[in-house]
């Protein structure tokens, strides 16, 4: 049914981490829904709060953000800063009308290749219960 | 002048063309805009798949190339180097992956095609915002530094000495050698550790190339690969190096007696001390903590004494400064304590001991002379050897530590070979893993002498009318097991040095989830870390048995030299850039910056980055409220481009003129 909603997802993830466990779940075959689209980063830290905001207003309905586990960041702390800056993103998007949900901060470590297959399939999934993005249109205008 | 990009869709043979229509695709990028050239191709990474590249940028003067293929972390720089082949930046070139992230995972042909068509569009509306690049070269400064000097840095030290570069050698205790020597005997030759492990320590004393430094610890680091700045402090050690001939008369006379932290607590050494007789060097270090003429300001009897009047309590810290090319880490590890397993009863009952105080009654030099004794004197009839204490354990340490099974055998060994073969020897283990070189056969051997062995960690250790029993399960039999011992030895975890977050944060390299540093890959980058010019040697990266340290370690020495032969370095122009015209002077990105790498200039009140310290992560430019602080090659246009070709979203924008000679597919090279 063509007529269902399919989400359109953007992921932004981290060169070090995720990105290789992209890789790896590509490399072992694990089947994802054809909904994500992935953007390289070299590191979470880089996320700019206005790539996730330009995302959401050119056609996402929803934004994942993956690095490396706390701890682990190649660049010693990227992560952590990632970290904050999703927590203050998420305060302000619903003042924008924009449910909170739609962005999300996981942790994929390199090695984690079926965790990553199953984190983009249950964001896939946690989108299409949202449903499509309203405030889209009134961005626009 | 307007971009004229190449597009370049491999089929992998069928491995992106059993999913992907690549000649759809193909036919789509053509269509993109500034495209001048769109092909599809079996194999690009091929010769000929490279050499249609280069033959198009020259043929059709393309400025831009577009390669849509396996991960970049596989091929990027195969192709960014046929590029710099052709003559063009290698910069301008961007690699995106169709067959990872697309053929592979998607289950449908039509949807796969569809998300490459995005993944296709994505790049080249990025790589028409794509700058020149060039990466810069700096000069290694000859000298190397390694921390820590047990086996793992002693090897490195050694074999970057023989090399001709000099080594710093540093180290916190007051005497090389680490913990392996406090080890009796090695598995699984039986070599006395002492026996292969002092040459090793006199080696480093004599070499001129090593300039050792006990006692001492690094206290900061600056620069970057191939220029550090290195601080130690060398601590004072109250006895003058250079008139000491360790001949130990002041170690006798000494009054205090506390604790030795080199017999694990077994025996008590003076204020006053050395290791052990065969410490290198065999200066003895006065501990300022117990010593009474420091605390009280009287004693002295060691000073009276010295023939040569080396001791010297006016001595004070020293700071000196090294500047090296590179660093070599080799902290080691330590031995978890026991005392939080309650259910072992170590530290509440006499005769639990750890591994480590084992080794030390085992020792020749140790404080019972080599004797496996009970704290009352006799030998054990019976000991209980218990695996992985701390080890596989979710509560403690989840990784396995790799040595204890191994030590565990040749302590069955050591004791029906020191204290009799009627000694019963019951081992209670998870499963043993003996992967080494003659390690399974030694565990035959071991099995041989009769030692029994008993699946499942026990629950307890219980004292019942003055004898020990070990309280657990046979997994193998099903049935609950009671096992009276005499003696208990615990195979205690290997883990992190209490100061490793000190010593990460101090050098700048990554600790991973279980404490220890992180390498740069856990395959094929074990002794590097994400800081260039920093490598791992040994333990510190994880549990490992003595030859793994040290070769290991000589990996380590081997990526330090590779730098310091060189002579110079090349370092990577994917870093930050702040426009000074558009910097609001804020100074948020030099907090931000977890390696220093950014300045603030007075003058003109904006915030400059090193470049050559910078690490491209992108914190500052991730945060910058005005904008001004860019990531090169991952800047904000770039990022929008690809963002706006992802989402399908056609940006508005001058339509180009449409001379461009549009080639759609040829499936032969040209």
């Amino acid at each position: 049914m063509k007529t269902e909603f399919e989400p359109t997802i953007l992921a932004f993830v981290c060169n070090w981490c995720t990105y290789t466990a992209a890789d790896l779940a590509g490399t072992s075959r694990m089947v994802q829904q054809p909904n994500v689209r992935l953007v390289r980063m070299m590191c979470t830290g880089m996320v700019d709060p206005k790539y996730v905001v330009k995302a959401l207003l050119s056609g996402a309905d929803g934004v994942l953000i993956s690095g490396c586990h706390p701890g682990d960041c190649h660049y010693i702390n990227g992560n952590y800063k990632a970290r904050r800056r999703v927590k203050l993103l998420n305060e302000i998007l619903p003042q924008f009308g924009i449910e909170l949900g739609r962005v999300k901060l996981t942790w994929v470590g390199a090695s984690e290749g079926n965790e990553f297959a199953a984190t983009v399939n249950n964001f896939i999934n946690e989108i299409r219960e949202l449903g499509p993005m309203q405030a889209r249109a009134m961005a626009a205008v | 002048m307007s971009n004229r990009i190449g597009v370049y869709v491999c089929h992998c043979g069928t491995n992106i063309a059993g999913k992907v229509d690549c000649a759809d695709v193909a036919e789509f990028a053509a269509g993109l805009r500034d495209v001048a050239v769109s092909r599809d191709y079996q194999f690009m990474c091929s010769d000929p798949g490279q050499d249609m590249i280069i033959n198009d940028i020259r043929e059709y003067g393309l400025n831009r190339v577009v390669v849509a293929s396996c991960s970049p972390r596989l091929h990027e720089k195969t192709f960014q180097k046929a590029c710099q082949r052709a003559g063009l930046n290698p910069y301008l070139m961007q690699h995106c992956c169709i067959r990872e992230h697309c053929s592979w995972v998607t289950a449908d042909k039509e949807e796969a095609t569809a998300k490459a068509k995005h993944i296709v569009e994505a790049a080249v509306y990025r790589v028409g915002d794509h700058q020149e690049l060039f990466s810069r070269e700096v000069d290694v400064l000859p000298d190397v530094m390694v921390v820590g000097a047990g086996i793992a840095g002693i090897q490195a030290a050694l074999d970057v000495a023989r090399s001709g570069h000099k080594v710093h050698l540093v180290e916190k205790s007051p005497s090389i050698g680490g913990h392996m020597a406090q080890f009796d005997k090695t598995f699984p030759t039986l070599d006395c550790a002492a026996c292969i492990s002092t040459p090793k320590m006199v080696a480093v004393s004599q070499e001129p190339n090593i300039n050792l430094m006990t006692w001492s610890e690094v206290v900061d680091v600056s620069g970057f690969v191939g220029n550090y700045t290195v601080t130690v402090r060398r601590k004072a050690r109250y006895v003058n190096e250079d008139v000491c001939t360790g001949c130990g008369t002041c170690l006798e006379k000494c009054p205090t007696k506390v604790f030795s932290e080199f017999e694990e607590g077994l025996s008590r050494r003076r204020a006053i001390y050395r290791n052990s007789p065969q410490a290198v060097p065999n200066t003895p270090v006065i501990d300022a903590d117990h010593c009474k003429m420091l605390t009280k300001g009287k004693c002295g009897v060691c000073q009276k004494l010295c023939p040569t009047g080396a001791i010297d309590f006016e001595a004070r810290d020293r700071v000196e400064v090294f500047h090296v090319g590179s660093v070599v880490l080799a902290t080691g590890y330590d031995t978890m304590d026991p005392t939080p397993m309650t259910e072992y009863g170590f530290g509440r009952f006499d005769n639990v001991y750890t591994a480590l105080q084992f080794e030390r009654l085992n020792n020749a030099v140790g404080p019972t002379g080599g004797q496996i004794v009970l704290k009352n004197g006799e030998s054990p009839e019976s000991v209980g050897i218990i695996h992985c204490v701390g080890s596989r354990d979710v509560n403690y340490h989840e990784y396995c530590s790799r040595t204890c099974c191994m030590y565990a055998l040749k302590y069955d060994h050591l004791i029906k070979d020191k204290v009799g073969h009627h000694v019963k020897v019951y081992n209670f283990y998870i499963d043993m893993r003996c992967f080494g070189k003659g390690y399974e056969e030694f565990y035959r051997r071991v099995q041989d002498e009769g030692v029994t062995f008993i699946r499942g960690r026990p629950a307890e250790v219980v004292q019942e009318n003055g004898k020990l029993v070990v309280v657990g399960e046979d997994t193998l039999l099903g049935m609950r097991v009671r096992v009276p011992v005499d003696m208990v030895v615990l195979c205690t975890a290997m883990e992190p040095r209490p100061d490793a977050q000190d010593v990460a944060r101090v050098f700048g390299v990554a600790q991973g989830q279980d404490g220890f540093f992180l390498e740069e890959h856990p395959k094929l980058g074990p002794v590097s870390t994400a800081t260039d010019g920093v490598f791992l040697a040994g333990t510190c990266q994880g549990p490992k048995d003595i030859p793994d340290a040290v070769s290991h370690a000589s990996g380590g020495a081997a990526q330090a030299l590779a730098l310091a032969a060189r002579g110079h370095v090349d370092i990577s122009p994917t870093t930050s850039w702040i426009n000074p015209d558009v910097c609001i002077g804020c100074k948020v990105c030099i907090g931000l910056c977890a390696y220093s790498a950014i300045e603030f200039d007075e003058r003109r009140n904006v915030s400059v980055i090193n470049e050559a310290m910078c690490k491209g992560c992108g914190s500052c430019a991730g945060y910058c409220p005005s904008g001004a602080a860019q990531i090169k090659h991952f800047d904000e246009s770039q990022v929008f481009n690809e963002i706006d070709g992802l989402l399908g979203f056609r940006p508005e924008g001058p339509a180009e003129a449409v001379e461009i000679p549009i080639e759609v597919r040829a499936d032969e090279p040209a």
